[in-house]
């Protein structure tokens, strides 16, 4: 496997105190890297340094063996997918919501309903399309953050305790549906989680981060 | 017999023209200053927030002293020949206006999730695409923001009468025109006049809450 992204000496700070201290960490392409920890350990941060929503004080980020400064952040960010803990979809339809992205991307309407469809119908969300979003419950809603993200073919998918807001039985489905659909979208998959179950479904390897810093590493 | 007055029309027509180019000049400096107060940081934010909101209690008269002040002949902005002119009136409008549709614009957007603003860069959106997507989220009370704006001018009359000076075929509106008539103990015209102005704050109030209503539903 090849490098997709490679951290060295990364530095955050927040109100002055270190938040994250990563010497080096290497994540390989098409691996599905979790991050484990109690809150406050990193993850979030990690998570959203690497997206590029956070500045760090110092350290470099490789992506593809490049400085991921080479990129400006917009194009940085159209090669990575973002899904947070809550859904945060927009006042509009499901399949606008969907669509979205690859409107930012000014994708062509026939290949960017191609997509929509194509992952609406993977998701089984295919009967929500026409629907409001605020009409939506917690597990779809997050079916479609889901499906927001998958759109965009990223090389970098990262998310951030994607059930964490889902009650057990929710949970339980949609983990079993993402352990199905992740290994056939070919993206480096970074997620954070506090559940072990999460872990060994979904993840080929694990980083338990304590206080800011990497405390062990390891295969799953 | 009040509608067969030409004077009444023409009196009707400023005023919706002088208030409505006030409001339109407010939206185009409100949203965008708003937007920048609501989703940056910087040095003096919290005093700049203060100051506008502040703003959106500024006495009119007091705004009409300070135009006609500067556009008075000996002022610093004598020069430009507007007091006393519709041009005169507008600027203290916008002035009136502005800091109501900025605060309300500020206030709008903050009211939005803070995560939200991440989740759009995070999916690749521009900085562009990213402020019109959370405009497009907020177009509720940013409507009502722009409803406050012309509310607050259309209604006005103490600045209007400072730096318009309510001159007929040129500078008099509805709301001037209603202190001329009661002056001059015409109290049936004064309140004819008050009530068309109540009409069309109500048409005008009644389209946007329509436009707003609409969109709430799709």
């Amino acid at each position: 496997m090849s490098t997709l992204v490679e951290i060295r000496n990364l530095l955050v700070r927040r109100a002055g105190r270190p938040v994250l201290e990563i010497d080096h960490l290497n994540i390989e392409k098409r691996q599905v890297l979790a991050l484990v920890g109690p809150n406050g350990a990193g993850k979030s941060t990690l998570l959203l340094v690497l997206a590029r929503l956070i500045k760090p004080e110092r350290g470099d980020i490789l992506f593809i063996g490049q400085p991921a400064t080479g990129l400006r952040d917009r194009d940085y960010r159209r090669r990575i997918g973002l899904v947070m803990q809550d859904p945060l979809l927009l006042d509009m339809s499901v399949y606008d919501n969907i669509a979205i992205g690859l409107r930012f991307r000014h994708v062509p309407g026939p290949e960017s309903a191609r997509r929509v469809e194509a992952w609406a119908e993977r998701l089984g969300i295919q009967h929500l399309k026409t629907r409001k979003a605020a009409n939506l419950s917690g597990g779809e809603a997050q079916r479609v953050a889901l499906a927001r993200a998958f759109v965009l073919q990223p090389e970098l998918l990262l998310l951030d305790e994607p059930f964490g807001a889902l009650d057990k039985k929710t949970r339980t489905e949609l983990l079993r549906d993402l352990k199905a659909l992740l290994p056939t979208t070919g993206a480096t998959t970074l997620f954070s989680t506090h559940d072990d179950r999460e872990v060994n479904a979904l993840a080929d390897s694990k980083i338990e981060l304590a206080d800011g810093k990497i405390h062990t590493e390891s295969s799953v | 017999m009040l509608f067969n007055n030409p004077d009444v029309w023409e009196v009707t027509l400023l005023s919706i023209k002088v208030s409505g180019l006030a409001t339109l000049i407010s939206l185009l400096i409100g949203l965008p200053f708003g937007t920048l107060l609501a989703l940056s940081k910087f040095p003096g934010r919290s005093v700049l927030l203060t100051l506008i909101n502040t703003g959106m209690a500024l006495p009119p008269v007091v705004v009409g002293l300070a135009v006609a002040m500067t556009l008075w002949r000996s002022g610093p902005l004598g020069g430009l020949h507007l007091i006393y002119t519709p041009a005169a009136i507008i600027i203290a409008q916008v002035i009136i206006a502005a800091p109501v549709v900025t605060g309300l614009t500020a206030a709008a957007l903050q009211a939005l999730d803070p995560r939200l603003r991440l989740q759009l860069l995070g999916l690749g959106a521009s900085r562009l695409q990213m402020v019109l997507s959370i405009w497009r989220e907020a177009r509720l009370p940013l409507l009502a923001a722009l409803m406050a704006g012309f509310g607050s001018v259309i209604s006005e009359v103490g600045a209007s009468m400072m730096v318009g000076g309510n001159i007929r075929h040129q500078t008099r509106v509805l709301t001037t025109a209603i202190v001329l008539e009661t002056n001059k103990g015409e109290f049936t015209s004064a309140i004819a006049l008050g009530i068309l102005l109540l009409l069309i704050t109500f048409l005008i109030n009644f389209a946007l809450t329509w436009i707003q209503q609409r969109g709430a539903k799709r």
